[in-house]
């Protein structure tokens, strides 16, 4: 039982039995997932077991081939929905930064706000130098992303998919591309995010940073979820012979 | 859980036989449902506008005579083993051009990039030749050669103003194509090129097999644009006198006094033009499809 199914509340996400196919490779079979608001599940398993994939159908960046995606309440899945409208309440940060190479910080995190959210340039310009300011970019704000290190722009990242005070925060493997010391700067800036009450989630092959930040842990395997609960149960405990024998694996490369 | 489609208990494996549930049934119907519709506005659409179109023109005081003197499909059928046999030429000279044009744009454009300093005065030949043959109108380069080769009396016999028109047309289009793919071969990232090296790839190796497979494939769309133009432009060098299907159609005129060999020279264009437009905009949507693929994580 997660926080938000005791307090009985509509979860920010539900997923009932998600189905995706990429021709004939079936990713994922039946995922079903619940994170109720304010809380934080982090998903983990091997290389191809499907977590991109999982974030991706969430943000209708693919269609997934059976089963309910709600959000809020609403399914994100019906042909009907405004896909536009409900990318704008979700933030996603990909592994590759993807800041706009030809925009200078700034601007990056402005873009949305101003173009889609018709917030004032003077206004959006506040916010953005506020949010930087709490994840110690404030002297980047004029500079142009190739002058960042990995884990700056990874912030600059976040930041901007904050900026527009999505709903859910969607973080896929935002550190693997950095080295152990921007690693830190990365993932203490989620931390943050967790103690502001964000809901996220989060894939990751980082256990440590699992452990601590994850209210729910969920093991994806042959596209089913094979274990989940605490850190505590699934991560120091685990009953699952799959998820033993990952984080045996994951043990053994020091990655724990 | 709110419900439980009929996969079977959430989180376990839906095994090998998989029944669509409920809930992507309903889906599917709704996306058929909005095909049909966008299929039906589609529809009613174009029946609207060319229908009205072909009311518009089709009941217009001067349509009989316009019928009569540039839609005359008998004689239209008279005159096209004519006029095919004169597109032939056309087509002919197309090919030759392209394959011309395509070494000779790649020379340019390899010369332009590269970076050695025992290149650099071929690189200022280079950029010259492009400035000057893409600046100067085609026509006025087929007049020029047309007519100043010949007077220079370089040859006994006279070289055949068909030969002299082509180079004139696979000069200027050697210059447009060079710059295009010039700017494929400068839009790869710098750090592919650092990649390649770093394995220890040569400057020349780096080229071959990393460079410019993904700058052409990059400039494919605009170069077929570039061969279909081209497909027009070669009839231009009728001005030299060369019987070419745009010359037969104006001799045809002149005899006839009716513009229907103009009409049928066109549709003659747009028989080989239509299709590489058409397969010019799926390689675009390929391409975009690819960089889709690679933009997020
Ligand atoms: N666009 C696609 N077309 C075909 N197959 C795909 C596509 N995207 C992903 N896959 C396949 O789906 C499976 C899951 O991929 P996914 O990227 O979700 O894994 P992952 O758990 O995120 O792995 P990693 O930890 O390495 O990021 C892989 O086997 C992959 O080959
Ligand atoms: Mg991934």
């Amino acid at each position: 039982m997660t926080a938000g199914e005791r307090a009985g509340a509509t979860p920010v996400l539900e997923l009932v039995d998600v189905r995706k196919c990429f021709g004939d490779d079936v990713v994922l079979q039946g995922v079903s997932l619940t994170v109720p608001e304010h809380s934080v599940t982090v998903l983990i398993g091997a290389s191809g077991s499907g977590k991109s994939t999982l974030l991706r159908c969430i943000n209708q960046l693919e269609r997934v081939d059976d089963g309910l995606i709600l959000f809020d309440g609403q399914d994100v899945c019906d042909p009907r929905a405004d896909v536009d409208d409900i990318r704008q309440r979700i933030g996603i940060v990909f592994q590759s930064f993807n800041l706009f190479p030809h925009m200078r910080v700034i601007d990056n995190i402005t873009l949305a706000l101003r173009k889609v959210h018709g917030v004032g340039k003077d206004e959006a310009e506040a916010r953005a130098l506020e949010l930087l300011g709490r994840f110690s970019l404030a002297d980047k704000a004029q500079q142009y992303p190739d002058r960042l290190s990995g884990g700056q722009q990874q912030r600059v990242a976040i930041v901007r998919a904050l900026a527009v005070q999505p709903r859910l925060m969607l973080f896929d493997e935002v550190t693997s591309a950095l080295d152990p010391v921007l690693v830190n700067e990365v993932l203490s800036a989620v931390r943050e995010l967790r103690s502001e009450g964000m809901t996220m989630v989060i894939a990751t092959h980082e256990m440590g940073f699992a452990t601590q930040v994850a209210d729910e842990v969920c093991f994806l395997a042959g596209g089913v979820i094979h274990e989940r609960g605490t850190p505590e149960q699934v991560i120091d405990d685990p009953q699952d012979p799959d998820t033993r024998e990952f984080l045996r694996r994951v043990r053994e490369a020091g990655r724990l | 859980m709110t419900q439980t489609p009929s996969t079977g208990p959430a989180g376990s494996p839906a095994g090998p036989v998989w029944v669509p549930s409920e809930a992507e049934l309903g889906r599917r119907r709704i996306r058929k449902a909005q095909d049909r519709r966008r299929a039906l506005v589609a529809a009613v659409s174009s029946f609207v506008v060319i229908g009205g179109l072909v009311l518009v023109v089709g009941t217009s005081q001067g349509w009989p005579v316009v019928q009569e003197t540039f839609f005359n499909v008998q004689y239209g059928w008279e005159i096209l083993p004519l006029l095919l046999e004169a597109f032939r030429l056309n087509l002919v000279l197309w090919v030759i051009a392209a394959v011309a044009i395509g070494v000779l744009s790649m020379l340019l454009a390899l010369t332009r990039t590269s970076t050695s300093a025992a290149l650099a005065p071929l690189r200022f030949l280079a950029t010259v030749y492009v400035d000057v043959f893409r600046g100067t109108p085609l026509l006025l380069v087929i007049y020029l050669i047309g007519f100043g080769i010949p007077a220079l009396q370089l040859t006994d016999r006279p070289i055949p103003v068909v030969v002299l028109g082509t180079t004139a047309v696979i000069i200027t289009y050697a210059a447009y194509v060079a710059e295009v793919i010039r700017s494929g071969i400068l839009s790869v990232h710098p750090s592919q090129r650092a990649a390649a090296r770093s394995l220890g790839l040569s400057q020349v190796q780096t080229l071959r097999y990393v460079v410019l497979p993904q700058a052409l494939r990059r400039v494919v769309p605009p170069l077929l644009n570039d061969l279909v133009a081209l497909l027009k432009d070669v009839g231009l060098i009728s001005v030299l006198g060369v019987v070419e299907v745009i010359r037969q159609a104006q001799i045809l005129t002149s005899k006839s006094f009716n513009f229907t060999p103009y009409v049928v020279a066109s549709i003659l264009f747009l028989v080989v033009t239509i299709p590489l437009t058409r397969l010019t905009d799926r390689v675009l949507e390929r391409t975009i499809a690819r960089q889709n693929a690679q933009g997020s994580a």
